[in-house]
């Protein structure tokens, strides 16, 4: 069907990837040029995090309609996973001592390691997945929060990765890429994966897929009468969802150099959730953009002190009574500036 | 060994009296609303903190007063005081979102936004010292069998039991009792049937705000130290708690608390504690998947 | 509405960088120091000390014109970020201090789990940092440029395990923590293993832990007052010691109660309402009958906030002091990155520090050498000295 689509409208250019690419290049020439400093390179990265969290977390709770609130969780797994890996193929690990393989391929192998958090996130994902067949609404909203809870303790319990100590070295593995070549890989790795997170997100819920997990929000039993597979739908949106919190928190791990499970505890599920729903439920430039502004606001509000967290949920408040779906309601970027839309593929974003 | 299972078991009854005390609020507002009120958590940390500054003022300016008439007092002056909040919050931030038609889960968030606002409110304005709350009458330790028990455990779980009877008999058998019951069951066919919608709102907000004081004035007392961040896990737990037991069903929230207290105290009492919060909520889990609807929560039908 | 969404949109799109990019261009007669604190989150407490006892010393000097730096005088200009007790917001507000607002030094954070990732960013860009309250060894360790006020962890927990077996003469102890807290955790096994190192092993009886926002302790205190413990170590920050000790009390628990430097606060008698009399802590200083410097600072502290300086307030005077007498011993040339490297050196070179909570010696690795001081909670509720100690 995608593809049926693709040869009809053959003329239209697809601009998402030459604006998201060119953006990047821009931003990392400037960062080579010694325009940005490491300050603003560090929000960068964090907008970037937070950009997946939230875009992801809006396929569970904008395009399928349920309330996941322990994306936290799922982070926190990615978090670990990615850390141990990159502190054990690539520098001195506490357990095996020497590299398993030299660090300098830690280059190319980097990604790789990102993306080995996020499989087994995905596979976390499965423990909310499944009791969600029979569970909905606020009962599924509780399983998530017993999820984040138990992955919080468990790690804390784990005496090898440290516990509540918390587990470092990971920077070790970024010191390796960077005597390769002198660049910005944490920022250049950390757009790469908002920039192709927000890609998969948005084929995915274009996709029969991404159908079928919107007809779940929409009316579940209709949707089973149709001859959707609703578990199918359930089990994909969660493991994709839950996966690329795993990528987050392997970046954010990676940006750190330093993790502890109380990073990633319910307050952490807490800000996705104020990101999605500042957003606009089931809008995905909604949860860019919010992922964006928020990350923004926490960042220039810092002088505020204690007041930040004060002015800020006063201005969240006042913005859902003035616009009570979000930033973007369920509308995408093409649905407010309809200009833009010969730009992109049609009933895109 | 017998004896520490009795001590356990006062230990359990105690720390599920303020789960149950606090979920019932949630339950209520959920029951009505279909609101999931973060904020209450936070509600109830207020209530503590207005607890402590009415005691205090009683203590100082009223001083060779009984404890039992200060205590009342107290109780009474927060209620209307932590009633007040909540009322505030439901006419400035809930019912304006109701009357636009927002989604409810925008309401969620709005709610969790207050908790932060009160949180961080609390924190600016009184300063980062932590409260103690005053001894409003003298604790008493009594000794038997090995088992040591304060006054202030068995007022607890006295009133939690108290504060449950008489909010069962409201809903269960007073005419605006009836009516909540009625708004749970079908929102928009209740007003046609004249029944003041807003109304019922306000005095189920009332309802759950003034159990949040109870709890308050309590808890200022079990656990006399008080910070602005103290509402914040309690109230997630007890929201847990509510929606193990039935979300919806008053019966449930009041024994989802003492369910959550239990398996707390129980597992710290025979595994290590440092797996609490791991083998809770893997029982929690458990329970779930088993009845997804909680204990007495019966799909989408009755509530309250 | 599309209108007044994208006028929205592009005026946020212009004010990031504005706001980003605004570097407080300042003259150059000022001595920029950072401070990475938590002002909100769970111990605000902790980062109102530190910045409490740094304005006293800003008001002091620059009420005296200025910082002397070879010949001149420099007026201190402090920048305290807030990192909300967050990791992450600690390592993007120690990125601010260094990038933005250019400071020579930073002082913070105070505590481990987040100074070990903002030490991280300190060293890799050159800027000296030193923590006043980091027991971890892990947050100086092989970081040259950063330095910390207090002892650390291995050092403490001996030290109180010596105490102990002198002054109580028991051989069965009970320990409870906070799980999820490194420092409260890692103080609590090093002392499980000096104690079973001297009392044989099993003479642990209860090894017991609560999370970071529990408020009932009561299981874990009927396990410990049923086991056969004769003293309870609890190294818990002192706002969770006011609720265990008398929730201890109520249970049945009449043994000595021990504890490590977080219960170091003058809130802790009062939160307790008493509870915590006649029972020994080990810590950096005794603030009551202190003498000189420190009563000085005492004093001052107490008049202008109204309460007896934390522990933490003690130390953030000397870590500040300490990072001042760096910058006179290096002098400044104006080049920022030349300055911190100077700065850095200076901070290295100074060997020995007569600070108001001791005199300490630093080793290589930035760490003091100094004595840890055992005080008692006395009937009047102040802590009183009893004993120098090294392990």
């Amino acid at each position: 069907m995608d593809n049926a689509i693709t040869l009809v409208n053959k003329k239209h250019i697809n601009l998402w990837p030459a604006v998201l690419g060119g953006g990047a290049l821009i931003i990392l020439g400037l960062v080579l040029g010694g325009v940005i400093n490491q300050y603003i390179q560090t929000v960068l990265m964090f907008i970037g995090i937070n950009i997946i969290l939230s875009a992801s977390l809006n396929i569970v709770n904008g395009y399928m309609g349920e309330f996941s609130c322990g994306h936290g969780g799922f982070m926190l797994v990615g978090a670990y996973t990615s850390s141990i890996l990159s502190v054990l193929f690539f520098t001195k690990s506490p357990w095996l001592g020497a590299p398993l393989l030299p660090p300098s391929s830690a280059v190319f192998l980097f990604p790789l390691v990102i993306i080995g958090g996020g499989i087994v996130a995905a596979f976390a994902g499965l423990l909310v997945a499944i009791p969600s067949f029979k569970t909905r609404d606020d009962y599924l909203a509780i399983i998530t929060i017993a999820a984040n809870f138990i992955f919080v303790s468990l790690v804390n319990n784990l005496e090898f990765i440290g516990g509540s100590r918390g587990f470092m070295g990971m920077k070790t593995t970024i010191y390796a890429m960077e005597d390769v070549a002198d660049l910005p890989f944490t920022l250049i790795w950390t757009m790469v994966f908002s920039t192709l997170s927000v890609f998969l997100i948005r084929r995915l819920m274009r996709s029969t897929f991404g159908k079928g997990i919107s007809s779940i929000r929409h009316d579940e039993i209709s949707a089973e009468i149709m001859g959707v597979n609703t578990n199918n739908m359930k089990i994909v949106a969660f493991m994709v969802s839950s996966g690329l919190a795993g990528i987050a928190g392997g970046l954010f791990a990676h940006v750190l150099g330093f993790i502890n499970p109380s990073s990633f505890n319910i307050m952490k599920s807490t800000e996705c959730l104020v990101m999605v729903y500042l957003g606009g439920m089931g809008s995905l430039s909604g949860s860019v953009l919010s992922a964006v502004v928020f990350t923004f606001l926490l960042e220039v509000m810092r002088p505020l002190q204690i007041l930040k967290w004060v002015i800020i949920p006063l201005m969240l408040i006042l913005l859902m009574q003035f616009r009570p779906e979000g930033l973007m309601g369920n509308r995408e970027l093409t649905d407010i500036f309809p200009k833009l839309k010969p730009y992109f593929k049609r009933r895109d974003l | 060994m017998f004896s520490t299972l009795l001590q356990n078991l006062f230990n359990a009854l105690q720390w599920g009296s303020f789960y149950s005390m606090i979920a019932l609020g949630y339950c209520l507002v959920y029951g009505v609303l279909r609101l999931i009120n973060f904020a209450h958590g936070d509600i109830f940390m207020m209530a503590c903190y207005f607890a402590f500054f009415i005691a205090s003022w009683f203590l100082g300016n009223l001083a060779g007063m009984p404890g039992p008439i200060i205590f009342g007092l107290t109780m009474i002056l927060t209620m209307v005081a932590t009633s007040g909040l909540g009322l505030f919050i439901e006419r400035v931030a809930y019912r304006p979102l109701r009357k636009k038609g927002a989604h409810r889960l925008y309401v969620v968030i709005t709610a969790l936004m207050l908790g932060f606002i009160l949180e961080n409110g609390n924190l600016a304005v009184l300063g980062a010292s932590s409260r103690r709350f005053p001894d409003m009458f003298g604790k008493i330790v009594f000794q038997f069998a090995g088992v040591s028990l304060t006054n202030y455990k068995i007022i607890v779980i006295v009133t939690a039991v108290l504060a449950f009877a008489l909010l069962n008999l409201i809903v269960n058998s007073t005419k605006i009792g009836m009516a909540m019951r009625a708004v749970s069951y079908d929102k928009f066919a209740i007003p046609l049937m004249g029944i003041p919608l807003n109304r019922i709102i306000t005095f189920t907000f009332i309802l759950g705000s003034s159990l949040a004081a109870v709890a308050g004035i309590l808890f200022g007392m079990s656990y006399p130290v008080l910070d602005p961040y103290m509402g914040m896990i309690i109230g997630w737990k007890a929201f847990i708690a509510a929606v193990v037991g039935g979300i919806g069903d008053i019966k449930g929230a009041f024994l989802g608390g003492f369910i959550l207290g239990f398996i707390e105290i129980i597992v710290v009492a025979f595994f290590p504690s440092s797996y609490k919060d791991l083998i809770a909520f893997v029982i929690l889990l458990v329970i779930l998947s088993v009845k997804p609807t909680g204990f007495f929560g019966v799909a989408k039908s009755t509530k309250i | 509405m599309r209108k007044a969404l994208l006028a929205v949109v592009a005026a946020a799109l212009l004010l990031m960088p504005t706001v980003l990019f605004a570097n407080g261009q300042s003259d150059e007669k000022v001595i920029k120091i950072g401070f990475n604190i938590p002002l909100t989150g769970d111990s605000p407490k902790v980062g109102e000390g530190t910045k409490f006892a740094a304005e006293i010393i800003k008001e002091q000097i620059n009420g005296e014109g200025g910082l002397e730096v070879g010949g001149e005088k420099y007026m201190l200009d402090f920048i305290y970020v807030d990192n909300e007790l967050k990791a992450e917001s600690a390592v993007s507000a120690a990125y601010k201090l260094i990038e933005q607002d250019q400071v020579l030094a930073i002082v913070g954070p105070d505590t481990s789990s987040r100074a070990i990732p903002a030490g991280q960013v300190a060293n890799d860009n050159r800027t000296p940092l030193i923590s006043p309250w980091s027991t971890n060894p892990n947050t100086t360790l092989d970081r040259p440029f950063v330095f910390r006020a207090c002892f650390l962890d291995p050092f403490q927990a001996p030290v109180a395990v010596k105490f102990a077996d002198s002054e109580f003469g028991v051989e069965k102890a009970a320990i409870m923590y906070n799980l999820e807290d490194d420092y409260s955790k890692t103080l609590a096994g090093l002392f499980k293993d000096s104690w079973e190192a001297i009392n044989g092993p099993g003479s642990v009886v209860a090894f017991e832990s609560y999370g970071q926002k529990d408020q009932d302790f009561s299981v874990q205190l009927t396990k410990i007052a049923a086991s056969d413990a004769e003293l309870l170590y609890l190294p818990s920050f002192y706002n969770k010691v006011a609720m265990i000790v008398p929730q201890a009390k109520d249970l049945g628990w009449d043994k000595p109660v021990m504890g490590s430097d977080s219960w170091g606060s003058a809130d802790l008698v009062k939160l307790s309402e008493g509870a915590v009399k006649g029972y020994y802590f080990t810590t950096h200083y005794a603030a009551a009958g202190a003498k000189g410097a420190t009563k000085e600072f005492i004093d001052t502290y107490n008049a202008k906030y109204g309460y007896v300086p934390d522990d933490v307030g003690a130390l953030s005077f000397d870590a500040v002091n300490i990072v001042l007498q760096a910058i006179q011993d290096a002098g400044l040339t104006g080049d920022l990155k030349a300055d911190r490297v100077a700065i850095k050196d200076a901070m290295t070179a100074i060997t020995s520090y007569p600070g108001i909570t001791g005199n300490m010696t630093f080793t290589p690795e930035g760490d003091p050498i100094k004595d840890a001081v055992v005080v008692k909670v006395n009937d009047a509720g102040e802590f009183e000295f009893v004993a120098n100690l090294q392990p």
